[in-house]
């Protein structure tokens, strides 16, 4: 009966024939459409921002492909494979984790790669982005919800273990979005919001406590971010030149291929983190906006596919997974634009980078596959 | 037990889970309000703040130093271009490692500690983000290939180029004196000159022809208003107001009588002047030793600079228009038209010159030049044309203190002595010519009749340059005719320093007459041979044998010690600094002179003997080809 009900809360994209088509091969179409329109405007802008490099284009080209395919793989297995793996991906990322920090190769003065002989160096980090909001996840599927306060212990245990590792590379922006998208499925199991508040209430007290655990390049981020003028040429250097970039875009921009702090290379990391201020200087606030609304709609739709799941396991999935995604969005925009530290987080589909746009698109053929594996 | 079956009912977990979900929906929707408002508050509210800040960023106006004009000698020869050297800039924002950085640069070319120190001066300075500051001035080319080899392992490190000035090498040092040179804009210049107009120049005229048409060599600074990027690196010009290059300017220099007169020279210290009586023009000025200006530039170690500051021969000293020395005998035409023209003689009156002088009721001995202990010497029955060409002192003696110092100090003034006459040589001394109100005032002391006796040979305090003998030679040349010394020939544009000084007036109360029989007198000196002991003229036996023009000239020697009473002067005994200085002064031809010059030996011993061989030969040099042209 109540299958019945899920099947008419279709959308209408859906319904044609194309849609149909794509439903069969587990993929929901105005999700996907949503995807295509994202990537597509990044590489628009990221050709923009590499100073039409075809070399480094290329490479992007091949990595949005790599990663449609991890979506499309992803999409095909069932939520209740998911399921059975969750517990051995999660240690399994663990361990990987564990090596990092013990054989990891350094880049930039942060451990963060692991060099396999016969594998492609990768971040076990980006691994858990996933499984750690599957491990959550899978300990709630079966247990009491609202959870029980032991549940809840347990489960900041399951998120704090590879956070932790994550910190300690250290890759504070990664670390935020692994614990984030196991607080998500927390939050979304219905964890009590009285708890919440008090959680709050204990974070701004420890606060100070906290501040002396940060690194001091961290302790000089946040600084810098109130007040950037202090060092300009140093901490504060990225933060100006950034909101100078997209300030000076204003509403139109300065047209595509017209942005001159990021090519003449005043705007750093113009290609990677910081891309949202070339879509700002050269495409204005219109084309942010335009951005942002793709975004919205993208988590809008993620949302409803949780809301619509048929269990408690795929629902808290699918909606931390989306949750995950609006973090990375706000996380992003907001350091560049000044309103928070700057921490290392991607642009999600539009950073130049092949190992989070596998890790997101992955992320989004799980939330396709909770929406298109149906049990009857 | 059953509450939590009551929990884990689907449909109410469902609905708590959706009541959830819109609730964080909202959240983030909220949030991304938030972000919006920032962004509407940059690109809308602030936007020409950061509109100017982007501009501002990448826009630079750029001084573009003008090119200095170049100095050419009368025939077009170059003395001073411009040439590009190669220095060695770092952008401190792109070095990494500083001390592994200057580590290895001292591998590639070498630091000394001055280049360090002065890195950290210039660093300190008020500078935008990413402007190359200079390490070391001037790589050589194996510097410049030994970097390029290692540019990629060097990040931060610049090769900068610019344009100076350089003083060809063959004649450099030749020059140096009469050209001058240029040195580095310090820090305490530019609170002096126009900050804006020197805003890209490094270099100004230091001496010379360099100093004193700076204005006029310097040109005029450009602009450009350049894109950079975030290196400092140009990405493209925007706009460009080109530098004016400064005035070429030609010089009365002649760049072959230069080099006869150094040569005439040798090794030895002095100084040669030679002037174009008929517009006072420098033909020749030539302070030896010189020294490379190009090194005031190119910059030399600190042991070069102080073995220049310290030598005992003062090469960094230009003998020719800073050098005071007394004159000695080449001051007796005038003491001699000084007679003429107050009447004190006349060209027939003749004295008994047994060798010695004393005034009235004084014990004081004032003696001739040939005196010595065994002879009293003297020159017998001396006039006027005689006592010039036997340059005798009893004579003068006795001439100065009948004319007086009140009228033979103001004559001696009109040759432009005790002054700086010159046109353009702004930094020519103006020597000393005494009276009794300058020894009042600066010795203290009264006028003795003494010090006119030693002053009618050219003694005492008078002092004279080497340009103001030249002066006075050109002035004899010209008749009474008195012209400005000056370096400008001509140049393509019109100088800005070029305000003409006043003409000076011509020597007073000598006739036609008068003048002819000195130059006759001076002719003598030269050219009257052959006659028998004490009745040749001083110079003949040296200089006087086979010339082929008529020449003027009057030799003098100046003692640089006082010889005390009865003793005699001994030139082996004396260090090599205390001995007599050698001069000699001449013009030729006689009758249509068209070169008057002075010649300064210093501690060269006999005027005649050292000095009118050094004349002879400058004048032959400059005449003989002439002569053989017509």
């Amino acid at each position: 009966m109540s299958s019945q009900d899920f099947v008419r809360t279709l959308p209408s994209a859906g319904s044609g024939s194309a849609g149909a088509t794509l439903l069969r091969v587990h993929l929901d179409p105005l999700f996907l459409c949503l995807l295509i329109a994202i990537v597509c405007y990044g590489l628009v802008v990221l050709f923009s921002a590499v100073n039409r490099d075809m070399d480094v284009f290329g490479n992007q080209l091949i990595r949005m492909g790599i990663a449609f395919i991890a979506l499309f793989a992803a999409a095909q297995l069932q939520p209740s494979f998911y399921l059975r793996w969750a517990p051995f991906v999660y240690v399994g990322g663990v361990v990987l984790l564990v090596l990092v920090l013990l054989i990891g190769v350094e880049v930039k003065g942060s451990q963060r790669w692991l060099d396999i002989p016969g594998l492609p160096r990768f971040q076990p980090s980006e691994l858990m982005k996933i499984a750690v909001p599957m491990m959550v996840a899978w300990y709630f599927h079966d247990r009491p919800l609202p959870p029980r306060f032991k549940d809840v212990c347990v489960a900041l245990l399951i998120i704090a273990i590879p956070a932790a590792c994550i910190i300690r590379q250290p890759d504070l922006g990664t670390g935020i979005l692994v614990a984030g998208a196991g607080v998500a499925v927390l939050v979304l199991a219905g964890l009590y919001w009285r708890w919440i508040l008090y959680a709050g209430l204990s974070l701004a007290v420890a606060a100070p406590g906290l501040w002396y655990a940060l690194q001091d390049y961290q302790r000089q981020r946040i600084l810098t971010l109130f007040d950037p003028q202090s060092d300009p040429l140093g901490a504060g250097w990225n933060i100006i030149q950034s909101t100078t970039a997209i300030g000076s875009g204003g509403v139109w921009g300065k047209g595509l291929f017209q942005g001159t702090q990021s090519h003449l290379e005043f705007l750093p990391e113009s290609q990677t983190d910081f891309i949202i201020a070339v879509v700002g200087e050269e495409l204005g606030l219109v084309g942010i906006l335009g951005l942002l609304a793709l975004y919205l709609i993208v988590i809008a739709r993620g949302l409803m596919i949780a809301v619509q799941a048929q269990s408690t396991f795929g629902r808290l999935l699918a909606g931390a997974l989306t949750l995950t995604f609006f973090v990375y969005v706000f996380v992003n925009i907001g350091m560049v634009s000044g309103l928070l530290p700057v921490v290392g987080v991607p642009l999600p589909l539009v950073s130049y980078g092949g190992t989070s746009a596998i890790t997101l698109m992955a992320g989004f053929g799980i939330i396709m596959s909770v929406r298109t594996h149906r049990s009857r | 037990m059953a509450r939590s079956i009551s929990f884990n009912d689907p449909l109410r977990e469902r609905q708590s889970f959706g009541a959830r979900v819109a609730l964080l929906f909202t959240i983030a929707v909220l949030l991304i309000a938030v972000l919006v408002t920032r962004l509407v508050q940059l690109q809308v509210w602030e936007f020409e703040t950061y509109q100017t800040r982007s501009d501002e960023n990448r826009i630079q106006v750029q001084p573009l130093a003008p090119p200095r004009g170049l100095i050419y000698d009368r025939n077009g020869v170059l003395l001073a271009d411009n040439t590009t050297i190669y220095s060695l800039a770092l952008v401190r924002e792109r070095v990494d490692d500083m001390e592994a950085l200057l580590a290895r640069l001292n591998q590639l070319v070498g630091l000394d500690a001055e280049e360090l120190e002065g890195y950290e001066r210039r660093l300190k300075r008020r500078r935008r983000p990413f402007e190359p500051v200079t390490l070391k001035e001037i790589l050589s080319e194996a510097e410049i290939a030994r970097l390029a080899v290692e540019r990629h392992r060097l990040p931060g490190v610049e090769i900068v180029t610019e344009l100076v000035r350089r003083y060809p090498a063959n004649s450099a040092s030749l020059f140096a004196h009469a050209v001058g040179s240029v040195r580095r804009v310090t820090e305490e210049d530019l609170q002096r000159l126009d900050p804006v107009s020197y805003s890209a120049t490094r270099y100004l005229g230091r001496r010379g022809v360099e100093r004193f048409y700076e204005n006029s060599l310097h040109g005029q600074v450009g602009y450009q208003q350049v894109e950079t990027d975030a290196h400092g690196r140009i990405r493209q010009v925007l706009e460009i107001n080109p530098p004016v290059s400064g005035k070429d300017i030609t010089l009365h220099l002649d760049h072959r009588l230069q080099i006869a007169a150094s040569a005439a020279l040798g090794g030895r210290r002095g100084a040669v002047v030679a002037l174009d009586p008929r517009s006072g023009g420098v033909l020749a000025m030539v302070s030896n030793p010189g020294y490379d200006p190009n090194l005031f530039i190119s910059g030399m170690t600190g042991e070069t600079y102080s073995a220049l500051l310290n030598s005992r021969d003062k090469p960094l000293f230009n003998r020719a228009i800073n050098g005071q020395y007394a004159p000695g005998s080449t001051f007796k035409p005038i003491v001699g038209l000084a007679g003429i023209a107050s009447g004190e003689t006349n060209w027939s009156e003749h004295i008994e010159d047994k060798g010695w002088f004393k005034l009235p009721n004084q014990e004081r001995i004032y003696r001739d030049w040939s005196w010595t202990a065994r002879n009293s010497g003297g020159q017998g029955v001396v006039n006027l044309n005689r006592a010039i060409y036997r340059s005798s002192n009893v004579y003068f003696y006795d001439l100065a203190s009948r004319i007086g110092i009140a009228r033979l100090a103001p004559f001696a003034a009109q040759f432009g002595l005790g002054q700086n006459l010159a046109e353009d040589i702004s930094l020519a001394s103006s020597g000393l010519l005494p009276d009794p109100i300058w020894k009042q005032g600066v010795k203290g002391q009264v006028w003795y009749p003494g010090d006119t006796v030693n002053l009618g040979i050219g003694q005492g305090d008078l002092l004279v340059t080497p340009l103001q003998l030249a002066t006075v030679s050109a002035i004899l040349a010209n008749r009474g005719r008195v012209v400005r010394p000056r370096m400008l020939l001509e140049s393509n544009r019109a100088l800005v320093e070029l305000d003409p000084l006043p003409a000076p007036e011509p020597v007073q109360g000598l006739s036609p007459e008068d003048w002819e029989l000195m130059v006759d007198s001076m002719e003598d000196v030269v050219h009257r041979g052959n006659k028998g002991y004490g009745q040749n003229g001083t110079a003949w036996a040296y200089i006087g044998r086979g010339i082929d023009y008529r020449m003027a000239g009057k030799s003098g020697t100046a003692q640089v010690v006082e010889i005390r009473q009865g003793e005699e002067y001994d030139e082996e005994e004396l260090d090599e600094f205390n001995r007599k200085h050698a001069w000699f002064i001449a013009f030729a031809p006689a009758d249509n002179p068209v070169i008057a010059l002075a010649v300064l030996v210093e501690n060269g011993g006999g005027g005649s003997s050292v000095a009118g061989p050094v004349a002879r030969e400058v004048l032959d040099a400059y005449l003989l080809p002439q002569l053989a042209a017509k």
